[in-house]
């Protein structure tokens, strides 16, 4: 019997093998704990481990697109949990496993932890928005709390300059991480409350694992921060991590860059603004100025000042005027009156005996009364004849 | 305490308004330019004579110092 027609290859072998375990749809989706050993992260971005418990191990590979979902930087000696599926590589006839989802295992009880304090400080009033003290619009020193090394002193410090070359950072180096971090940061706010070192305090550290920010989820560093006078920024971890310190603070920062742009005022954006209030002032007091010139103007523009002798001769002229009048009133008065006097004269004259006389004629009298019929007179009257010139007695015959 | 920064932008503020309602009349609208400038003054100053200055607390064995500091280049 010819044995090596019969036998399968290796090819065949591992490619039987994976589809066996393809098949079982428990291996497709298995949610598997172990401790991270071997960890490589491959320049590629894929991360490679080893999983084992006490007696048992299993090749892992996460490729990049699943690793750059993961909030923590996985190392040896840490516990996960991972989400994955089993699968053969045939080529070296490994069966691995290929994880989706990684999170530390353990995690869970420290989240617990988490969760549990800051209901109980949330329950005893200590993010309450009324706590919250406003920032002020100008510290002029910027109390910074942080690591003296890595990046966040230098973002901090390059944003504050850009911002105002001429600021004041005082910074005080904390651990931001690790056993005793806590009680360190605790002190640090306290001692610069005491010492009333700063004006505005920026409490800031780089991203990591809730293990590596639990310092800031400390019930000492909540109550620190709650009681200090000096206003306080958080900005801790990435800008998705959301710690205690974060909620007790009087305002959260999304990085410690944001946290610099926040404490530090733009002295170009603040001398623009006092400029032009400068401008303000000065525009409006000109407008006030003018008003008033243009009224005082309109005043002296009027005619009473700027003749003042023409209302008095104004009343030259209406005096002259009525004087005019009454001269003329008289005149007229005088002339009618005349003329009337004249009129009655002249009817007196028409009527008076005298023109009669003047013409030869002669008024005859009898014991004074004109005596105008001669049936009035009888003869041997005395009658008293008036001639122009006098009077001569009669004797009727 | 010498008043808070905010505190004289405030006043500033407030006296930009009421001049620039113009109800004032010249003698007041004077003072309260004259005001708002000073206020303004005092506000350049501040912000001029502040001094660059980065510093690092540091912890002798209790004793703290504040000292230069410079971030490693």
């Amino acid at each position: 019997m010819n044995y090596s027609e019969m036998a399968i290859t290796v090819t065949e072998l591992n490619k039987y093998i994976k589809n066996k375990i393809a098949e079982d749809e428990y291996l497709n989706e298995i949610l598997i704990k172990g401790e991270i050993s071997n960890f490589k992260n491959h320049y590629t971005g894929h991360l490679y481990f080893t999983l084992k418990d006490e007696n048992s191990l299993i090749k892992c590979i996460m490729f990049k697109t699943y690793a750059q979902k993961l909030n923590f930087m996985p190392k040896d000696g840490m516990k996960v949990i991972i989400l994955g599926s089993v699968s053969v590589f045939e080529r070296d006839g490994v069966y691995q496993i290929y994880a989706k989802v990684m999170q530390e295992d353990g995690l869970g009880d420290l989240y617990t932890k988490y969760q549990k304090l800051k209901q109980k400080l949330e329950e005893q009033g200590l993010f309450k928005q009324e706590y919250k003290k406003p920032i002020p619009m100008f510290p002029k020193i910027i109390g910074v709390l942080s690591s003296q090394t890595g990046s966040v002193i230098k973002d901090i410090i390059n944003v504050s300059t850009r911002r105002n070359p001429n600021v004041y950072i005082r910074l005080l180096p904390v651990p931001v991480q690790g056993e005793g971090a806590a009680e360190k940061i605790a002190y640090g706010i306290e001692y610069m409350n005491k010492n009333k070192l700063a004006d505005i305090l920026i409490l800031a550290r780089g991203g990591g694992s809730l293990e590596d920010l639990w310092p800031f989820n400390e019930e000492i560093v909540a109550h620190s921060i709650f009681n200090s006078e000096i206003p306080i920024i958080s900005a801790v971890g990435h800008e998705t991590d959301f710690t205690i310190a974060d909620f007790v603070s009087d305002l959260r920062a999304p990085t410690p860059s944001a946290a610099a742009e926040l404490a530090v005022p733009d002295i170009y954006e603040l001398n623009k603004k006092i400029i032009s209030y400068e401008d303000r002032l000065r525009n409006s007091l000109i407008k006030k100025v003018e008003l008033m010139r243009l009224r005082y103007e309109k005043c002296m523009s009027s005619v009473v000042f700027k003749e003042p002798t023409r209302k008095i001769n104004d009343n030259y002229l209406k005096i002259d005027m009525h004087i005019k009048q009454l001269e003329n009133l008289i005149k007229q008065k005088c002339k009618t009156e005349k003329t009337k006097y004249i009129e009655l004269v002249s009817k007196l004259d028409a009527l008076s005996p005298l023109k009669t006389l003047s013409r030869g004629y002669t008024i005859t009298e009898k014991d004074n009364k004109i005596i105008k019929s001669k049936s009035n007179l009888n003869t041997g009257d005395t009658i008293n004849l008036k001639f122009i010139d006098g009077n001569v007695i009669a004797e009727v015959k | 305490m010498k008043k808070s920064f905010e505190e004289q932008i405030e006043k500033l503020e407030q006296i930009v308004k009421e001049l620039e309602k113009g109800e004032l009349n010249l003698e007041d609208s004077v003072s309260k330019f004259e005001e708002g400038i000073k206020i303004s003054k005092e506000c350049n100053k501040e912000l001029e004579n502040a001094e660059k200055k980065i510093t690092i607390l540091i912890n002798q064995n209790g004793e703290i110092s504040e000292e230069e500091f410079k971030t490693e280049e």
